[in-house]
C-alpha cells in the first residue's frame, strides 16, 4: 500500500474511545496540539472581547445562514444564474465520485500534469488527490500546512490549522529531508521563506489551480476566500484555469452580508482582526486573473441533513474551528482521534450526518457536553443539542435491529427505564442494590471496580457506595404526612 | 452544455423534499425576499471616531498596521511626490511597476515607473515593487481595499512583487467593516481584495509569522 493510499483511506476505520486510546499515549503530539490551542484561545478571546457587537454578530450570522438553508434551492440557482452570466461554469456534483469525475476531466482537457492547490478540506471529504494521483496528475498543496501535511504523508487534524500537531523542529526536520535544505533553519520565519522558495516556481509555471470556497455570493455570482499566506491568491489570480469545489452549503445571499461573516470568521479562526488576504470575484474579469473559471457545487450527504430541523443547524458551519480550540476534548486528544476529515465539535456532528449515519456513529459520543463548543460559535450552532439528538438516533436505530434490541447494553437501558418508572419499582432496586454493592464496596466507602460494560465508569474514577437509607426513605419516615421523626434534631 | 447534468436536478430535488416545499416559485421569491430583508442585523453600522474629526481614525488605522508590521507614512495632498521618493530612498529601490491610472503627481523624479498593465508573474517578480491606491481603508481591522479600477490595477501587481507601497486617502478611510460595505456594494462585481498587513501564516505553532508568499513588504502612505 502506498503512503497516499494509506492516507485517503484511514478515515473512519476505528472508534473514537479506540483512536483516542492511541493518541493519548502520543506526548509530543498532545503537547503541540494543547500549545497550539491555547495560543489561539487566547488570542481569539482577546478580540472577541474588543468589539461591543460581538453577539449581534452572532446572531445576525446565525439567521442569515438558517435562512438561506430553508431556501436553499433558491439561492443555489441565483448563484448558479449570476455566475453563469459572470463567465464562469457551474457544476452539480451530487456524490464524491461526480465531483472527482468533472475535476478529472477538466484537468486532463487542459492537459495538466500538475495542479496547484489552495486547501480545501472539501477536497480531502471527496479524496481529490488519491483521484488525480491514480491518473498520473501531481496535485501540490500550496498552504503551508497542508504541505507540511502532504510532505509528512500525514493526515490534517484541524481545518483551519491541519498542521497544528506539528511542531516548529518537526516540520525543520521534513522541510531539510523532502526540500534538499540540509543548512534550514529552525525559526519559524526560515521555514516559511524555505516554502515560499518552494512553491514560488510552481505558482509561475503551473496552469490549472484547484480551491475551495469560504462563501459562495448568490447576489453576484462570486466567491470569497479567506486566507493569510498568499498562495490562495497565487492560485486563484495567477493560473490559465480555476476550478473551485464548494460545499452547496457556503451560499450567502449577498457581498453585503460578507460584512458579518469577514468580522467573525478572521477573529474566531485565528484570533486577528482580520486575516492577510480575502478575495473575492465573479467569473471571468478579462485581463485580470484565470481565463476559464469553474464552480462545482458539492452535496455529498448534505440536502438529507435539512430535513432534520434539530440538526440542520449543523450546516451553518463556516469553519473557523473556534469549537475545536474550546473542546476539551479536543484538547486532549487532538484532531486525528476523530478519525474524520472534519474534527472535534463541529465534526461530530457533521461527520455521522454527512455518511447518513452510517460513519462515526461513536463521534456524538465524544463529548463532555460541556457547552463551550456552542459558546464560541460565530454561528450559534448548538452543538451540545445536536450531539444528543443525534445520540438519540445511534440508539433508536441500534434499538430497530435484531442485534441491537438484544444488545447487553439495551436490555440493561430498558431494564433501567422499567424501573424507574413507578416508586415502588426503585424502592425494591435500591434495596437489592443495596445488598448487591456489599461486595464491591471498599473499606473508604467507595465502589472502585465494577464488572463488564459497568467498567468503564469506574476504569478512571470512584463510585461513591449507595447509601443506607435513600431519601424517599428518608422523606417517609421524617417529613410525609403521618410520618413520626426519629427523636433527633435535624437540620430541616 | 456538460454543466447541466442530471445531477443538477437530484440535488435540487433532494434540498426541496428536505425542506418539504410546496409553494410555487415566484410566491417563494417574494416571501425569501421579504424574510432576507427582516434578519436581525443589529450590529454596528458606522464607527464614531469619524464625528470627532478624522484624527481618531487615521491614529486607529496606523496602530493597526503597524501591530501587522506594515509601514505607516504620512503626507500632505501636495506633498506625495516628495513621500514617495523619501519612502523609496528608505527602502533603497530605484523604482516601481504601477498601474494604469496612477496620476502623475504621486510620482517623484529620479525614479523609474513602470506601466506594467498586461505583465505577466515573470515580468512581475522581476520589478522591485509595486505602488498602488485603494478602493477604501477600514481602521477597525487595519484593511486596504483594492479593486480592479484605476490606479489599482490587476489583482496580480499586488501579489508578484515583494514590496507593496499604497496611498491612501483620508477621505478613503472609514472605521468599521460594514462602512466599507456601504461603500464597495456599487463595485461588487469587481475582482476585490481585502490586504491586512503583509502576507503571514499562522500555520506553524499558531503565531502570525511574516512573509510567506504575498509581499513581505507592506507600506501605506495616509495623505492627510
Amino acid at each position: 500500500m502506498t503512503a497516499t493510499e494509506t492516507h485517503a483511506s484511514q478515515w473512519h476505520t476505528r472508534d473514537f474511545p479506540e483512536a483516542a486510546r492511541d493518541l493519548l499515549q502520543d506526548s509530543q503530539t498532545r503537547k503541540n496540539v494543547q500549545h497550539a490551542t491555547n495560543v489561539i484561545q487566547g488570542k481569539r478571546n482577546k478580540v472577541v472581547a474588543e468589539l461591543p457587537d460581538w453577539e449581534e454578530l452572532r446572531e445576525s450570522g446565525a439567521q442569515v445562514k438558517a435562512h438561506v438553508l430553508r431556501h436553499l434551492d433558491h439561492y443555489l440557482t441565483q448563484f448558479e444564474e449570476n455566475c453563469t452570466r459572470a463567465g464562469g461554469h457551474v457544476h452539480w456534483a451530487a456524490d464524491a465520485a461526480e465531483a472527482n469525475r468533472i475535476i478529472l476531466g477538466l484537468v486532463q482537457q487542459h492537459e495538466a500534469k500538475e495542479v496547484i492547490k489552495i486547501k480545501t478540506m472539501t477536497s480531502e471529504e471527496i479524496g481529490l488527490n488519491r483521484e488525480l494521483e491514480a491518473h498520473g496528475i501531481r496535485p501540490i498543496e500550496t498552504d503551508l500546512a497542508e504541505l507540511i501535511i502532504q510532505m509528512g504523508k500525514d493526515r490534517p487534524s484541524h481545518f483551519v490549522a491541519p498542521a497544528l500537531h506539528v511542531n516548529r523542529a518537526q516540520v525543520r526536520a521534513m522541510f531539510q529531508r523532502e526540500m534538499h535544505l540540509p543548512e534550514l533553519g529552525e525559526e519559524p520565519e526560515d521555514l516559511a521563506t524555505a516554502a515560499r522558495i518552494y512553491l514560488r516556481e510552481k505558482y509561475l509555471r503551473i496552469k490549472v489551480a484547484i480551491s475551495g470556497g469560504n462563501f459562495l455570493i448568490a447576489d453576484t455570482g462570486g466567491l470569497c476566500i479567506v486566507e493569510s499566506e498568499g498562495n490562495g491568491r497565487m492560485c486563484l489570480t495567477l493560473p490559465d484555469v480555476l476550478i473551485s469545489l464548494v460545499g452547496i452549503e457556503k451560499v450567502i445571499p449577498s457581498f453585503e452580508d460578507l460584512e458579518i461573516f469577514l468580522q467573525t470568521l478572521p477573529r474566531s479562526a485565528t484570533g486577528e482582526r482580520m486575516n492577510p488576504y480575502n478575495s473575492t470575484w465573479c467569473g471571468v474579469h478579462p485581463g485580470d486573473g484565470p481565463k476559464e473559471f469553474h464552480v462545482v457545487l458539492l452535496d455529498n450527504g448534505r440536502s438529507p441533513i435539512l430535513a432534520d430541523r434539530e440538526a440542520r443547524q449543523t450546516l451553518q458551519c463556516i469553519r473557523c474551528a473556534a469549537c475545536l480550540n474550546a473542546c476539551p476534548v479536543y484538547h486532549q486528544t487532538g484532531g486525528h482521534a476523530y478519525e474524520s476529515v472534519y474534527a472535534g465539535p463541529i465534526g461530530a456532528i457533521l461527520t455521522p450526518q454527512l455518511h447518513s449515519m452510517e460513519e462515526g456513529r461513536s463521534l456524538p459520543y465524544a463529548s463532555s457536553l460541556c457547552g463551550a463548543c456552542y459558546q464560541v460559535c460565530p454561528v450559534k450552532i448548538n452543538i451540545p443539542e445536536v450531539l444528543i439528538h443525534l445520540r438519540g438516533k445511534v440508539v433508536q436505530e441500534d434499538q430497530a435491529t435484531l442485534m441491537g434490541k438484544f444488545s447487553l447494553w439495551n436490555i440493561g437501558m430498558q431494564a433501567a427505564a422499567f424501573l424507574f418508572k413507578d416508586a415502588s419499582r426503585l424502592a425494591m432496586a435500591e434495596r437489592i442494590g443495596r445488598v448487591g454493592q456489599k461486595a464491591l464496596v471498599s473499606k473508604n466507602g467507595f465502589i472502585e471496580w465494577m464488572p463488564l460494560m459497568l467498567s468503564g465508569w469506574t476504569q478512571t474514577r470512584d463510585l461513591k457506595a449507595m447509601p443506607e437509607q435513600s431519601f424517599r426513605d428518608w422523606w417517609a419516615k421524617e417529613k410525609a404526612p403521618g410520618a413520626k421523626p426519629a427523636d433527633r434534631s435535624d437540620h430541616a | 452544455m456538460p454543466e447541466i447534468s442530471d445531477h443538477r436536478a437530484r440535488i435540487l430535488a433532494s434540498i426541496r423534499v428536505s425542506l418539504n416545499k410546496g409553494m410555487s416559485p415566484a410566491q417563494a421569491e417574494a416571501n425569501i425576499a421579504a424574510e432576507c430583508a427582516n434578519l436581525d442585523r443589529k450590529y454596528v453600522r458606522t464607527g464614531t471616531r469619524a464625528t470627532a474629526g478624522h484624527d481618531g481614525l487615521l491614529e486607529l488605522l496606523t496602530d493597526r498596521l503597524l501591530e501587522y508590521d506594515a509601514g505607516v507614512y504620512r503626507a500632505a495632498p501636495e506633498g506625495i511626490a516628495a513621500a514617495v521618493g523619501e519612502i523609496l530612498a528608505g527602502r533603497g529601490k530605484r523604482g516601481l511597476a504601477i498601474p494604469a491610472g496612477v496620476p502623475a503627481e504621486w510620482l517623484p523624479q529620479g525614479y523609474e515607473f513602470t506601466l506594467a498593465e498586461g505583465f505577466d508573474a515573470y515580468q512581475l517578480d522581476a520589478t522591485e515593487g509595486v505602488l498602488t491606491g485603494c478602493s477604501v481603508a477600514i481602521a477597525e481591522t487595519g484593511s486596504i481595499v483594492l479593486q480592479n479600477a484605476a490606479a489599482q490595477g490587476a489583482r496580480i501587481l499586488s501579489l508578484v512583487p515583494d514590496y507593496h507601497l499604497c496611498v491612501v486617502f483620508a477621505g478613503q478611510i472609514v472605521e468599521e467593516v460594514p462602512e466599507a460595505f456601504a461603500r464597495l456594494k456599487a463595485t461588487s462585481t469587481l475582482p476585490t481584495t481585502f490586504i491586512s498587513g503583509p502576507s503571514a501564516t499562522a500555520d506553524i505553532e499558531m503565531t502570525r509569522i511574516k512573509g510567506v508568499h504575498g509581499p513581505r513588504f507592506l507600506d501605506v502612505l495616509l495623505v492627510v
